[in-house]
């Protein structure tokens, strides 16, 4: 395994190297920085011309100048010496400084979205996958294509437009009308009773239960006046760790055996207690509280699950944990839309943003700004996820009835073990596997549309610096871009090929 | 076990046709529902757009240039309608400018259709030339293995690294001044990767079947093995990506041009048509509609068709969809 990552580090390097090099010539080929002074009629124009051409070393050929800028760009890697040097704009600017300012708000959106597509994608994935030739599964494979055919700049503008006008005036007076609220029920119904499946009856009686749950729950909170300020409340949290511990056990190990069942509970209720009792450090906290809290979960669930598990320990420890992580986070949502009135006063009620990755000059605290930044995530993130749901969901179903289709998995069945204990404990990670290569390609997709959605929405990010750069033959900055996604995109692939070799260890051999 | 006489199928009145695997492939294309519907809306589409203005020379039907400035008539709202006077519509009727009118009062129906042009023809380049040069540098590293394949395959990986829409913008900055059909070269020199990885993956594994083997025993030379032989067995999945990669190229161009890294004035595409009229979408919403609906359509159809492709290839669909 060492031999194995030491040859995949290799090779990683090689390929940022010549990736770089091969960006760098094709970025000088592509206009002359010059240009518009050239044009220039002032008085100074030859002292311009030789003041950029020193600042961007213009004289010196171009695979020379690579390596010049290699040597700059090389210092990156030395931790803490703050050397990093990768050139200047064609204004002075040093690029690393650009970069830093750039780099956060790309970063963010990228990770959301992809960890957005990934779960949306792997859960309709296996649920077609589950229901193949239903018309749940036809619906999800005609949207599949219908998503991936979508112009995200077209589709992008488009949520500008109306979803976030239309969001923000409805929020000016929310009121759910009944017809909003049957069509919603209806959608909610058919999805419900599509998942859910099984014979005539049952899928009838399934999409009831979705019907009445969605324009039931959007006419309660319609009439109790949840939208002009929501939040969840300790009790919201209760309800949603108790529900988060039935549902994990029913998902990893059903209800046979009840010592899951029991760290599961004890688990959420220690979340609820912490909940309550937490208040002075959760009041704003950073993000090392945030981290520290995180990893403190994890740990208290694995002692609860090693304790309690009994015969079924691993599981037990599995459904504690991911039950206090659940807790954990919708008590972080609580805590975040206990800014909401804050929030709303200080953009005036127009609480969807469509231009920046946040308000500017606006400071409301830890939670405040975690507000801020969702808002402003919340519709490039949406535009950016629907060609990636779409791979996901698409690849996830076809490698789950692969899967499905195994000797072993037939095996499992064949040995009386329930339809639950196959497809989570045989199929399901075994049809994962080939997701992890996805996820590393559709990584450098993102960034690709992150360009474009950072255009449409405003955003200060690195593809703004990009296409800013390139607009105006700014060679830096445009190779400041090609380096973090290049880095970005080799790392990835070599953690998916790692990842992969880990999981399937017929790879590690060749 | 002894086999079934063979009048069974005849004494269950059935018949059985011999038919080439070619012929298969047709039959399974022709009774794919959605890829046929696609085929007939995407060959309107481009009925449409190169019957209406005409090609370069030869005149269209539709009288109105894509470049006459004129008087703005109501506002430009456009006058195409189909609801019937009965439902309390104009009834059906195509009207002067059917698409409404641009700022400047040009036709925006025969601009739609000049971008709808540029587009399609530039994708179309984009996929064939890309899947010509994904299949030339996939054959060879394939066949032929050694030193070769490393290094072609190293360079793909070094072109997937970096992003597609990046590196494209990058020589279309100075590409687009020179024509779409330039652009589109530039653009199918950077979108063969993902196909060189499939035709390699293909060649490598029938590069060691017997009738390859055979072929090289008799002194059969590389390129005739590599044509006659290996090929033609790859031709479903050649095909297939070709469709699907073409309807990549409409969405890369497009949003290439949106950026304003494509297709530069005089020139026009869908994409630039989006980008230009953004602002104005507000108070003329249609402007910005149309040519989005074209390239959802263009790019659906197409998907479509690849979909269709790809099950009337695939050789486990024996059952003929219906």
């Amino acid at each position: 395994m060492v031999a194995f990552i030491a040859r995949r580090l290799m090779i990683s390097a090689v390929l940022l190297l010549v990736g770089t090099f091969l960006a760098y010539v094709l970025i000088a080929l592509s206009g002359d920085p010059l240009q518009d002074l050239r044009q220039d009629t002032g008085p100074d124009r030859e002292n311009r011309i030789a003041a950029r051409t020193e600042l961007l070393d213009l004289d010196t050929p171009v695979v020379l100048r690579y390596f010049l800028w290699l040597g700059g760009a090389a210092k990156c890697l030395v931790p803490f010496a703050g050397e990093c040097d990768l050139g200047q704009s064609i204004r002075g600017q040093d690029v690393t400084f650009l970069l830093s300012g750039a780099i956060g708000a790309t970063l963010r959106l990228i990770l959301v979205a992809t960890v957005m597509a990934v779960f949306v994608g792997v859960v309709v994935g296996i649920v077609t996958a589950l229901r193949q030739y239903s018309r749940l599964d036809y619906s999800a494979t005609l949207a599949s294509f219908v998503f991936v055919s979508l112009p995200l700049f077209w589709f992008a503008v488009l949520l500008k437009q109306y979803i976030a006008i239309d969001v923000n005036d409805w929020l000016g007076d929310p009121v759910v009308t009944v017809g909003t609220a049957v069509a919603v029920g209806l959608v909610t119904g058919l999805a419900w009773g599509g998942v859910i499946g099984g014979s005539r009856q049952r899928t009838l009686v399934s999409f009831g239960i979705g019907f009445v749950g969605g324009a039931g729950l959007l006419l309660l909170l319609s009439a109790t006046g949840w939208f002009d300020s929501p939040g969840i409340g300790p009790i919201g949290v209760a309800v949603m760790a108790l529900a988060s511990a039935v549902g994990l056990t029913a998902l990893l190990s059903g209800f046979g055996y009840r010592n899951v069942l029991y760290a599961a509970l004890v688990m959420a209720v220690i979340g609820i207690v912490a909940n309550l009792s937490l208040g002075a450090v959760l009041f704003d906290p950073g993000w090392w509280t945030l981290l520290l809290l995180l990893l403190l979960t994890v740990a208290v669930g694995v002692g609860v699950g090693y304790a309690m598990g009994g015969l079924q320990r691993r599981q037990a420890v599995q459904a504690a944990v991911w039950t206090g992580v659940l807790t954990g986070f919708a008590v972080v949502v609580d805590r975040m839309l206990s800014a909401w009135d804050n929030y709303a006063e200080a953009v005036n009620g127009r609480v969807v943003p469509t231009f920046g990755s946040e308000t500017p000059n606006y400071d409301g605290g830890f939670w405040g700004n975690l507000l801020d930044s969702t808002t402003h995530l919340a519709l490039p993130t949406l535009a950016l996820i629907l060609v990636s749901v779409a791979t996901y969901s698409r690849y996830t179903r076809a490698s789950m009835l692969e899967v499905m289709n195994q000797d072993y998995v037939r095996t499992a069945r064949s040995k009386g073990l329930n339809e639950r204990t196959v497809i989570i404990r045989h199929a399901f990670r075994n049809g994962l596997i080939p997701i992890t290569t996805l996820i590393a390609f559709d990584v450098a997709g993102l960034l690709g549309g992150a360009v474009v959605t950072e255009t449409v929405f405003g955003w200060q990010g690195m593809g703004r610096l990009f296409t800013t750069a390139l607009t105006e033959v700014d060679p830096n900055p445009a190779m400041a871009f090609f380096v973090v996604t290049g880095a970005a995109a080799v790392t990835l692939n070599m953690l998916a090929d790692i990842a992969y070799a880990y999981l399937d260890p017929r790879i590690r051999v060749s | 076990m002894s086999a079934p006489p063979p009048v069974s199928a005849q004494a269950q009145g059935m018949t059985v046709v011999a038919r080439t695997q070619a012929q298969l492939v047709r039959r399974r294309f022709f009774r794919h529902r959605a890829a046929m519907s696609s085929l007939l809306l995407l060959v309107l589409i481009l009925l449409l757009a190169v019957t209406s203005i005409g090609v370069g020379p030869i005149p269209g039907w539709w009288d109105k240039p894509y470049t006459g400035i004129g008087p703005v008539v109501d506002e430009g709202r456009p006058t195409l309608s189909v609801v019937p006077t009965f439902l309390g519509g104009d009834g059906l009727r195509w009207g002067e400018h059917p698409f409404g009118q641009e700022n400047q009062g040009i036709d925006y129906f025969s601009l739609t259709m000049r971008g709808t042009q540029i587009s399609v023809m530039i994708a179309f380049i984009v996929g064939l030339l890309g899947t010509f040069i994904g299949v030339a540098i996939g054959a060879l590293a394939g066949y032929f293995r050694g030193w070769t394949e490393t290094i072609l395959m190293r360079l793909t990986d070094v072109i997937i690294i970096l992003p597609l829409l990046a590196l494209v913008a990058v020589l279309g900055r100075v590409a687009g001044n020179q024509g779409p059909v330039v652009l589109a070269v530039v653009i199918a020199l950077f979108t063969w990767t993902g196909l060189a990885r499939i035709v390699r993956g293909e060649f490598l594994s029938l590069r060691e079947k017997e009738f390859i083997e055979a072929a090289r025993a008799v002194g059969t030379p590389g390129h005739r093995i590599i044509r006659k032989h290996i090929l033609p067995n790859t031709v479903g999945v050649i095909i297939v990506s070709a469709t699907l990669a073409i309807a990549g190229a409409v969405l890369l161009e497009t949003a290439l041009s949106f950026l304003g890294f494509g297709v530069q004035p005089p020139d026009t595409s869908l994409g630039r048509l989006v980008s230009d009229y953004e602002t104005s979408f507000a108070t003329r919403p249609w402007l910005f509609w149309w040519p989005g609906v074209f390239i959802l359509s263009i790019a659906l159809t197409v998907n479509f068709i690849g979909d269709g492709l790809r099950d009337a290839f695939d050789p486990r669909q024996n059952k003929v969809r219906n």
